[in-house]
């Protein structure tokens, strides 16, 4: 793929902050609002194909790396399954953070109420992890996409 | 870490220690080939030690539930019993299937570090091997129907990226795209089922459903959808044409985990029958269809088989016809379902015949394919009429050809014999032309066997395949195992199915205690 105009790349500088914010928002408030890890991540990885496709996928993997990804794709991956080992003491995926106190460790309060942040134990620790895995991996199929794209319109041949 | 505990959470670990490793793969290959191969050696054994550990305790003591994420039971404080929860339930015909599949994947990946070592991100490639095992596990556990929707899907993916793994070669993407296609319209259809018993029932618990289940017009589309997309799944008549596509193309220890992928898709499908509808759906017509399934299947793969040219697509056509020995053992036990004095005076034994048939296959197809790769291996086709006079260079794997060629053919004393025997007796007494079919069925196996065998191991040997020399010892191992296997299950049949089958069949027929045993009387 290749670079577009001048004022694609201009909008999409101007978008990047805001959809990011939004994705990361989503990601974060995870257990308190509809949406979660996935879907934050989806959001953050559109953010980031709208860069690939404005300014290209060549230049777009210059700065971002495709094994890089692949590594993060698999912290988050390994981020979650490992959370979801933490809590063996008591079976597989139990919230051993939820009502301790500390990290997202408070108990919700009652009633209606704006969504206190600070709840739902492992819960948000593990929408993290699956918005990494999805922003990574969302990213980097795309950008695999890309550049072959590219490299077929080159004329290569289809066997590598 | 005392075996206790390790009892208690085991069926949790054998789902997330392979998660954790597959996920883990593409990091552990920054260590060099060696520790990643070591790495997915290691887990497939722990996995197997697990697996038998726990299947003796199932088999001993009765099955075991798992909770996840809460503590164990179902059971609030004020005594409510809650059939909300994701569950794990291992009964004796889980830990039977889990048994099957965890040997599979042991061999599978014993034979792969070497038959794959040319190929390129073998990280990918054991990753997704670890994912179809959890995918496999994941089926053969759940007490959830939705959650045996996801680890389909799980399966499903998993094993399309397997079967396209060699892109190089130009039809791994067409067999690839049709198994995709077979495994979302099947995959649909089971969710699509899911959700007519969800918004009747407000519960997606096997247990509780099958408690509720009323057999209404809607639970009968139900039935039917299921019935379809796993009969689909497993490669029956009329939708075996994605299985010798698929098959053929896949590396070898992928064919042989998609022959024990097709077999959970079996399970699936007696799962549904027996435990989810059982007693309370109209017997006679259900067992009739599978009947009728499994003999068109037996028939149809057959008659495929003998005129194929390549060898691994004439053993992937006697593989479909294969699944038809279990869909009519089990399909004429269950049409006696209702009918208690003759179910005890045969429909049992066939319904055991039909799973230790299932055991024997998954080992007699597995060494079949392994030879299969094995060949392709070292002269580099898969076309029979190329081949010639190999039995010189390739001793071992000419005489586990052989063994498993007589053991798929159903000839004393190999294992296939000991189940199809068990077969023909019973089904003889409920409908003699079955039987008939299905000895027909064993001749003409027998006869495409042989054609293969002579093809490939006897004649003079061939001036092209002088450098041809025996394949390296990892690969042999793989394979003497699974014959070692044939051999001491055909010589020792009773011994495997009163320690084995009868559990696994006693489970899987008594639907009143897997309700029972999860939600409590």
């Amino acid at each position: 793929m290749s670079e577009m105009s001048k004022i694609v790349r201009s909008i999409s500088n101007l978008l990047l902050p805001f959809i990011l914010i939004y994705g990361f928002y989503i990601i974060l408030h995870g257990h308190l609002t509809p949406g979660g890890g996935f879907q934050g991540g989806a959001v953050v990885a559109s953010g980031l194909v709208m860069v690939l496709v404005a300014y290209g996928s060549e230049r777009f993997a210059s700065w971002v790396k495709e094994k890089h990804l692949s590594v993060l794709e698999s912290i988050g991956a390994l981020g979650f399954i490992s959370l979801a080992f933490l809590g063996l003491s008591t079976a597989f995926f139990y919230n051993f953070l939820a009502g301790k106190g500390g990290l997202f460790g408070d108990i919700p309060p009652e009633g209606s109420n704006p969504g206190a942040l600070n709840t739902a134990g492992t819960l948000p620790l593990m929408n993290l992890a699956v918005g990494l895995k999805v922003i990574a991996g969302l990213a980097s199929i795309v950008l695999v996409m890309g550049l072959a794209s590219h490299y077929f319109k080159q004329g290569g041949e289809n066997d590598t | 870490m005392s075996i206790d505990w390790l009892l208690i959470h085991s069926p949790a670990l054998i789902i997330a220690v392979p998660l954790f490793a597959a996920f883990a793969m593409p990091l552990i290959k920054k260590l060099g080939n060696k520790t990643r191969n070591g790495v997915a050696l290691a887990t497939v054994l722990l996995i197997e030690i697990l697996v038998i550990m726990l299947a003796k305790d199932v088999f001993a003591s009765g099955a075991r539930s798992y909770v996840f994420g809460a503590e164990p039971g179902l059971t609030l404080p004020s005594g409510y019993i809650v059939p909300i929860r994701i569950l794990f339930h291992v009964d004796g015909m889980s830990a039977f299937m889990a048994i099957i599949s965890a040997t599979i994947a042991l061999v599978a990946v014993i034979y792969s570090l070497k038959f794959m070592e040319k190929e390129t991100a073998l990280d990918r490639y054991y990753l997704l091997l670890l994912l179809m095992m959890v995918g496999m596990f994941g089926m053969e556990f759940t007490a959830d129907l939705f959650n045996m929707f996801v680890f389909l899907e799980v399966l499903s993916i998993a094993s399309c990226g397997l079967v396209a793994y060699r892109i190089h070669l130009a039809d791994a993407p067409e067999g690839a795209l049709k198994f995709m296609v077979i495994s979302s319209i099947g995959a649909l259809m089971v969710l699509l089922a899911t959700g007519f018993l969800y918004g009747q029932y407000d519960a997606l618990n096997i247990a509780q459903l099958a408690k509720e289940l009323q057999f209404n017009f809607i639970d009968k589309i139900a039935l039917v959808l299921l019935l379809g997309a796993f009969a689909m799944k497993c490669g029956s008549f009329p939708m075996h044409q994605w299985v010798p596509d698929t098959y053929s193309v896949a590396p070898a220890p992928i064919s042989i985990l998609l022959v024990v992928s097709t077999q959970v898709s079996l399970y699936a499908l007696f799962r549904v029958v027996f435990t989810l509808y059982g007693i309370s759906s109209n017997v006679v017509v259900v067992g009739w269809y599978l009947i009728v399934l499994g003999l068109s299947t037996l028939f149809i793969g057959v008659t495929m088989a003998i005129p194929q040219k390549d060898i691994k697509r004439l053993i992937s056509y006697l593989g479909v016809s294969q699944i038809g020995y279990m869909l009519i053992a089990v399909g004429v036990g269950f049409s006696l379902f209702a009918n208690p004095v003759e179910f005890e005076i045969y429909g049992f034994r066939a319904i055991e015949g039909g799973i230790f048939q299932l055991i024997n296959d998954s080992m007699y197809m597995g060494l079949l394919f392994l030879v299969s790769g094995a060949l392709y291996y070292r002269i580099g086709t898969r076309n029979l009429d190329s081949m010639g006079g190999l039995a010189r260079p390739m001793k071992v794997t000419s005489i586990c050809f052989l063994i498993g060629s007589l053991a798929i053919a159903g000839i004393p004393p190999f294992n296939g014999f000991a189940s199809k025997f068990m077969i023909y007796e019973t089904v003889y007494r409920f409908n003699p032309i079955i039987s008939i079919v299905a000895m027909l069925v064993s001749v003409l196996t027998l006869a495409a066997m042989v054609r293969a065998f002579s093809a490939a191991f006897m004649g003079p040997s061939l001036p092209e395949f002088k450098e041809v020399r025996e394949v390296p010892k990892s690969m042999i191992l793989g394979m003497v195992i699974l014959a070692s296997m044939v051999v001491f299950f055909g010589l020792f049949p009773s011994l495997i199915v009163d320690n084995l089958v009868e559990p696994a069949v006693r489970a899987l027929i008594s639907r009143p205690s897997y309700i029972i045993s999860l939600l409590g009387g």
